[in-house]
C-alpha cells in the first residue's frame, strides 16, 4: 500500500495543531518554545512534500526548508537567551509572571 | 523506483511524530517534554528521508535532535532551582483546545479538496551532488544562503549579549 502527498499535509495539519495548543496553553517559557519548535517542523515537513511532488527536479521546498531551519536555529536560540535573561533579573520562568507592563 | 511512499514506513513515522507530541503537550515533567520534542525530530528526519531529501534529514538531525535539543535542556537545567520544579501542572485550557481543535478540523477539510498537480511520485529525484550545485551557484541559493548566515551570526551574537552576566 502506498500513500500520497494528502497524507503528509494531514501529518503536518495535525502536529501544528498540537503545537498551536501548546503555544497557547502552555505557562513555562521553555514549554512555549518547544511548541513553536512543533509547529515549525509541521511547516517543514509541508514543504518537503509538497517539493517532492510538485517540484521535484527544481526541489525549490528542500530550500526553503534549509532557510527555515535556520530562521527557526535562530529564532530557538534567542528565544532560550531571552528566558535565561528573563530568569536572571526575576527568578522565573512563567510567562504569566511577566505582566509588569500590564495596565 | 517507487512511484509514491510506502504506507507502512509513513505510518511508523507519522505515529511517532503524532505520539510524541501528544506525549510532549500531556507530560507533566518539563524534561521529559524537551526529550519527547527529541523524539519528534528523529522521527520528522525520517519523515524528510522518506521523501527523498536525504541532506534535510542530516541537517534535522544536526541541528533539531543536536543543537537545539541539548540548548532546550541547558536551559531547563539553568532555570530550575529544585528538582520539584520540573513538575508542571498539566494545566489543560478549553479554550486553547477549542482553536486547535478548529483550526485542525478545518487545515483537513482544505487539505481533503487538494488537487495536486501530480499525484504520483515523479521517478526523477535529483541527487545530493544537484542539490549542492544549486545551493552554491549564483544563480541558485548562494545569495540567500549567505543572507542566512549573516542572520544565524547576528543571533548567535544577541544571544549572548542577552544572557551574559547583567549589569542591571
Amino acid at each position: 500500500m502506498r500513500v500520497g502527498v494528502e497524507a503528509f499535509l494531514m501529518l503536518a495539519a495535525v502536529l501544528f495543531s498540537l503545537g498551536l495548543y501548546g503555544a497557547v496553553s502552555k505557562k513555562g517559557a521553555v514549554q512555549v518554545l518547544m511548541s513553536l519548535e512543533l509547529m515549525a517542523v509541521a511547516v517543514n515537513i509541508n514543504l518537503v512534500a509538497l517539493s517532492r511532488f510538485v517540484t521535484p527536479v527544481t526541489m525549490d521546498g528542500y530550500f526553503f526548508t534549509l532557510f527555515s531551519m535556520v530562521i527557526s536555529a535562530a529564532e530557538v536560540g534567542l528565544g532560550l537567551a531571552l528566558v535565561i535573561a528573563v530568569y536572571r533579573r526575576s527568578r522565573m520562568s512563567e510567562i504569566t509572571g511577566l505582566n509588569e507592563l500590564k495596565g | 523506483m517507487p512511484d509514491t511512499v510506502n504506507a507502512v514506513a509513513f505510518g511508523i513515522l507519522a505515529f511517532a511524530c503524532l505520539g510524541g507530541g501528544v506525549a510532549m503537550l500531556t507530560t507533566k515533567n518539563i524534561v521529559h517534554a524537551a526529550f519527547w520534542l527529541l523524539e519528534i525530530s528523529v522521527a520528522a528526519a525520517g519523515v524528510y528521508y522518506l521523501l527523498d531529501a536525504t541532506y534535510i534529514a542530516l541537517v534535522q538531525l544536526l541541528v533539531y535532535a543536536g543543537a537545539v535539543a541539548v540548548l532546550m535542556i541547558f536551559s531547563i537545567m539553568i532555570t530550575l532551582r529544585r528538582r520539584e520544579d520540573a513538575i508542571r501542572p498539566r494545566d489543560f485550557s478549553p479554550l486553547s483546545a477549542v482553536l486547535a481543535v478548529a483550526f485542525c478540523a478545518m487545515m483537513l477539510v482544505a487539505v481533503s479538496g487538494f488537487e495536486v498537480p501530480a499525484h504520483r511520485v515523479p521517478a526523477l529525484v535529483p541527487d545530493l551532488v544537484a542539490f549542492g550545485k544549486l545551493l552554491f551557484s549564483v544563480r541558485g541559493w548562494a545569495l540567500p544562503f549567505e543572507i542566512a548566515s549573516l542572520v544565524l551570526t547576528a543571533a548567535l551574537v544577541g544571544a549572548v549579549w542577552w544572557s551574559r552576566e547583567g549589569d542591571e
